[in-house]
């Protein structure tokens, strides 16, 4: 399918579930890229993978009773975001430890509640890999005002997080709350994994987390660059792995994740200064003087 | 009045006493050298000056507010995108405050204090791009940005080589003309050699003063736990 029939369906009243679906995608990655920097640049990844798996009891509940997904999501993710920090405060244990235990109870408790759910292979696989059908009108605003919510706490914490994370002794000698500010990045990357999930599923939702700040890190060693540029990669990798997924009918939140992965695995290559290929140009002009 | 001052100090950590009873002046002018074994409570000792552990009891007066501190480099991630004057410039963010930017004000702060550990030329450099001696120079940059009286560093001249660590005690001696400079040291001829007074410390100062006031083998003994033959003592006999 070319881009202008790819058009000519976003446009198409019959088809109205992919613009929207568009819309959240390319939202969600843009929040996801702006938070995902501070998991790259924390070495928090494992934390993105729990809350991402964490979101799925608070889905299944609300599932179940019909309730609101983003909201049952939230709430479960926060919980054990804050279970984590908690726990994580007791030196005997290494964080990643006390994430291990927690997202896997999570995850577990999310499967005995929906299996109790009538009706829920279906369900099951759609909160687990995403789909673009059945997004309702509300949960476009919704997307929309918690991702401006999530970028506005970025934006006016952004000094305090880079501080804890160069230097947590010194953040704390400088009468910063750095347990409760990371309270609050958990809370943020939840809040950019619920609003993700619903299009990218919730076992793909760390690639829109990871992948696009991974990818802009190769390619600047300023942070506000480097923040700029996440959420421009996931955004564009969002549209193009729809694009892709609709023409050649893939599983959506599969396709935009390759899609990212194949962008990162090029960045890798040809970055300008730190890529495969300069660092070999240097080593060859230098073996030649 | 001394610009930083210490009595009766106790800390506890985990349950376990690791200072009692410490006393400790620091003058403005003068660079102290903390001297003692592993587990002597020299890094407690500076923690429990900055207010990063609770003391069990004793007083601790700091002229001019909050010290500057410069901990061991391996606590900073060296790996983080950012400039050099940008990581000089956090150490202002607990004075900054919530959702305030830096003005023209903090901005002279940090090239001022840049220029006083000769990095002006470095400030747009990636930290990740420095060597040892530079990144030390950044981090006492860092404590420098709010202009403090007292400046206590831990462990500076670990791991670098010596041109570099006479360099950054040349830069110490210089900064102790406006400041009171305390800091914790395994380099024993460099202390000696640099230092205004020395302080010894196991679990609490077992003695203190000018280097030529601790000639006497004793305090050395009894802070280390070293034999009669060590070669630490040969060292304090051919400084």
């Amino acid at each position: 399918m070319s881009p202008p029939d790819f058009l000519h369906d976003l446009l198409n009243p019959d088809l109205a579930f992919l613009p929207k679906a568009l819309l959240v995608a390319v939202m969600s990655s843009i929040v996801c890229g702006v938070v995902g920097c501070y998991v790259v640049l924390r070495g928090m990844a494992f934390i993105g993978d729990a809350v991402a798996h964490a979101v799925f009891p608070g889905l299944a509940v609300a599932f179940a009773v019909s309730g609101n997904l983003i909201l049952g999501g939230t709430l479960a993710g926060v919980l054990t975001a804050v279970l984590v920090a908690v726990f994580s405060q007791n030196r005997r244990l290494r964080e990643d430890s006390v994430i291990g235990v927690f997202f896997v109870a999570a995850f577990a408790l999310g499967i005995v509640v929906i299996s109790r759910t009538p009706g829920y292979a279906g369900s099951l696989q759609q909160f687990l890999f995403g789909s673009i059908t059945g997004i309702p009108d509300e949960d476009l605003l919704t997307v929309a005002v918690m991702g401006v919510a999530v970028l506005g706490v970025v934006f006016g914490l952004h000094k305090e997080f880079v501080a804890v994370t160069l230097d947590r002794e010194m953040a704390r000698a400088m009468g910063l709350r750095v347990f409760w500010l990371d309270v609050v990045l958990y809370v943020l990357v939840t809040l950019a994994v619920v609003i993700s999930v619903q299009t990218i599923g919730n076992i793909l939702v760390l690639a829109l987390l990871v992948t696009p700040a991974a990818t802009a890190r190769l390619l600047t060693d300023r942070l506000a660059v480097m923040m700029l540029l996440a959420p421009v990669v996931g955004g564009l990798c969002a549209l193009v792995g729809l694009y892709v997924s609709w023409s050649w009918d893939f599983p959506t939140g599969g396709t935009i994740v390759l899609v990212l992965t194949a962008v990162f695995l090029a960045t890798w290559a040809l970055a300008p200064r730190h890529g495969l290929l300069a660092r070999g140009l240097v080593r060859r002009r230098s073996a030649r003087v | 009045m001394s610009a930083l001052r210490v009595s009766g100090l106790a800390v506890d950590l985990g349950g376990r006493r690791v200072l009692t009873d410490v006393d400790l002046t620091v003058d403005r002018g003068e660079l102290v050298g903390l001297i003692g074994p592993n587990g002597a409570g020299k890094t407690t000792l500076l923690r429990g000056l900055m207010g990063l552990v609770r003391p069990r009891a004793g007083v601790v007066v700091v002229e001019g507010g909050q010290p500057g501190y410069v901990p061991q480099r391996h606590e900073f991630a060296w790996d983080f995108p950012i400039s050099v004057e940008n990581v000089v410039m956090t150490g202002r963010t607990g004075r900054l405050g919530l959702l305030r930017r830096p003005g023209a004000g903090d901005w002279r702060a940090v090239s001022e204090a840049l220029e006083r550990v000769r990095m002006t030329d470095l400030r747009t450099r990636p930290v990740g791009e420095l060597s040892g001696g530079q990144r030390q120079r950044v981090l006492l940059a860092r404590a420098l940005a709010l202009r403090p009286s007292v400046l206590l560093l831990d462990e500076p001249f670990t791991g670098l080589d010596m041109p570099t660590q006479e360099l950054l005690s040349d830069l110490l001696l210089s900064l102790a003309g406006e400041h009171a400079v305390l800091t914790t040291t395994h380099d024993l001829p460099g202390a000696l050699h640099t230092c205004d007074r020395l302080v010894l410390l196991n679990r609490t100062v077992v003695a203190a003063g000018t280097p030529d006031e601790l000639r006497d083998e004793r305090p050395w003994v009894d802070t280390f736990g070293v034999g009669a033959g060590s070669p630490l003592l040969k060292i304090l006999k051919a400084g």
